[in-house]
């Protein structure tokens, strides 16, 4: 079976970010970009999978990595084929999106690739909306496991183990689905020298939204970014009885 | 104006989550309506109806919605959503699961996570691990949210007699099943409603010696939470964890025990009234964000602390 990944080209984890003075938005200007954590989380599930020897065949036999974002993208794209995808596909858009309009674009190529299971990351440590799974699911009309921390293919269903407040749950869910994963999934392997170089002999096919039809207006908009209210500085105790007594006399909360 | 909230609840009750949600609702003003979705949930409703503020209680109780599978009930929701001007539930893993499949099924953009309404279409959410605030604008017809439970405080469970509808719509999707559910065991408070949280990170060292962390908790009647660092190194269940893939907690005092306070576990807890941390490297970047740092081996001043709290 096919097996499709979207992956997001965000900043870095590691950056701590700066709101810009006109608080327009984030400046991200020079600094440093990576592929989304979770998502690099489903590149490395869809590649087990198609590892996976099972007895009628191999699960996943094809993996196409996909990606909706500028020209730029495409290093997080050959990063994933790096790590065992087969081919990618870039749909360029300069334009920052909604989830809704990245969830709209990458119908538009579950449309045209028919993929079996489509991966995701449950969201994205730039926007934090941990959205795009579901609306997927939704506008696709497919079955969703979203935060997954087990997948596991047979026959025409996946079963899915799920990170959720209480513990796990785990749902059946019939072929074709949608899976986001959460980040006991799996760990994710290091793209060797010598695929980093195969990589950039694999195809990348570029596409635009007006190519696929598709239509990213927003009922959103942001009005304004502004850096969170900074805490006011703490004092450092020297002593467990010095703690409890400021515990229980300045701050009051035991 | 009216808002319809979908309650989340747990083996027969209202999840608390539900009455901060509703207190959101209560900020954008109008009548609130709350939909609890389930099987056999008539004491749900019940429970829902006492909220409150709530003017009326939709119950869906249909053996399609047992477990709340996105599949189903979200078709529901959006099929209700007609009549709401906004549609909001609280962002636990079930509120996630399933309000952006309504929000694409209508049609939305879906505004994630609020900590506060500026007014009935503009609201705040943090973005970047809580390391900036975005207010957002929504000019969509009906409103989709999921509400950051530690944003408002909650309204009180008692005191509404709201009347309770029957909704006979039964969805079933026929894609998905249940097929079983782990659940982890705890005596202590939960961790997202707690007023103490106590949290311990690779410190640590083992599971073992969270013991100490339990029995400190034990002490304040506080929830134990844990860094991603000791739920990778199997201390505790991953359902422990604190921080942006974990929970986010806001409770009056959060004791951050042998945590360094990568940026990814202070998304989950830097809104905490007060903060403190016991650590014995004192460059921890825990202690940028603690009120009250102690500088300490945390095997001798957490035993202390229990003596002297």
């Amino acid at each position: 079976m096919k097996v499709l990944v979207a992956v997001k080209r965000v900043v870095d984890y590691n950056v701590k970010v700066r709101v810009k003075a006109d608080n327009s938005g984030v400046d991200l200007a020079n600094v440093k970009m990576s592929m989304n954590p979770f998502c690099e989380i489903a590149v490395e599930e869809a590649v087990r999978l198609k590892e996976l020897s099972v007895k009628e065949g191999r699960v996943a036999t094809e993996i196409v990595v996909v990606s909706i974002g500028p020209t730029t993208a495409q290093e997080q794209l050959r990063t994933a084929l790096a790590l065992g995808a087969d081919r990618a596909i870039l749909v360029e858009s300069a334009d920052e999106l909604t989830s809704l309009a990245v969830a709209k674009l990458l119908k538009a190529v579950v449309d045209k690739e028919q993929p079996q299971l489509v991966i995701l990351g449950k969201q994205a440590i730039d926007s934090d909306n941990n959205q795009t799974g579901q609306m997927l699911a939704a506008l696709s009309g497919y079955a969703q496991g979203t935060f997954a921390s087990k997948v596991e293919v047979s026959g025409d269903s996946v079963n899915v183990t799920r990170e959720i407040d209480a513990g796990a749950q785990t749902v059946s869910l019939k072929l074709p689905a949608i899976v986001t994963t959460d980040l006991r999934l799996n760990e994710p392997r290091y793209a060797s020298l010598p695929n980093i170089m195969k990589a950039k002999k694999k195809p990348l096919e570029v596409l635009t939204p007006d190519a696929l039809g598709v239509s990213t207006s927003s009922t959103n908009k942001t009005l304004k970014v502004e850096a969170p209210a900074a805490r006011s500085a703490g004092i450092k105790v020297k002593s467990v009885a010095e703690l409890v007594e400021k515990l229980k006399n300045e701050a009051k909360v035991i | 104006m009216t808002i319809l909230v979908l309650a989340e609840h747990e083996n027969g009750a209202i999840a608390p989550a539900t009455l901060n949600t509703v207190a959101a609702a209560a900020k954008i003003g109008g009548d609130i309506h709350v939909l609890v979705a389930g099987q056999s949930v008539g004491a749900v409703g019940e429970a829902a109806a006492k909220i409150a503020g709530v003017a009326k209680v939709l119950l869906a109780d249909n053996a399609a919605y047992a477990h709340q599978l996105p599949e189903n009930v979200a078709p529901l929701v959006a099929e209700l959503a007609s009549g709401y001007s906004h549609v909001l539930a609280a962002a636990t893993s079930n509120g996630k699961n399933i309000l952006p499949r309504v929000a694409a099924q209508l049609d939305v953009d879906q505004i994630s996570e609020i900590i506060s309404v500026e007014s009935a279409d503009t609201f705040k959410r943090p973005i970047y691990a809580g390391n900036a605030i975005a207010t957002v604008q929504s000019s969509a017809a009906i409103k989709v949210i999921t509400v950051r439970a530690t944003g408002f405080d909650a309204v009180a469970a008692e005191g509404g007699s709201a009347a309770v509808e029957a909704v006979s719509a039964a969805h079933d999707a026929g894609k998905s099943s249940f097929v079983s559910e782990e659940l982890a065991k705890s005596d202590r408070p939960e961790l997202t409603a707690a007023k103490i949280v106590v949290s311990g990170g690779r410190g640590m060292q083992n599971g073992d010696n969270f013991k100490h962390l339990y029995a400190l908790a034990d002490k304040l009647g506080a929830a134990v939470g844990a860094s991603r660092a000791a739920v990778d190194a199997g201390f505790v269940p991953n359902d422990m964890q604190v921080g942006q893939t974990g929970k986010i907690v806001a409770p009056q005092l959060y004791i951050a025990v042998g945590i360094s306070g990568a940026i990814q576990h202070l998304a989950g807890m830097k809104d905490s009234k007060v903060i403190v941390a016991i650590n014995k490297d004192e460059e921890a970047p825990i202690f940028q964000v603690a009120d009250y740092g102690l500088v300490a081996d945390l095997f001798e001043s957490v035993p202390m602390l229990i003596d002297a709290c």
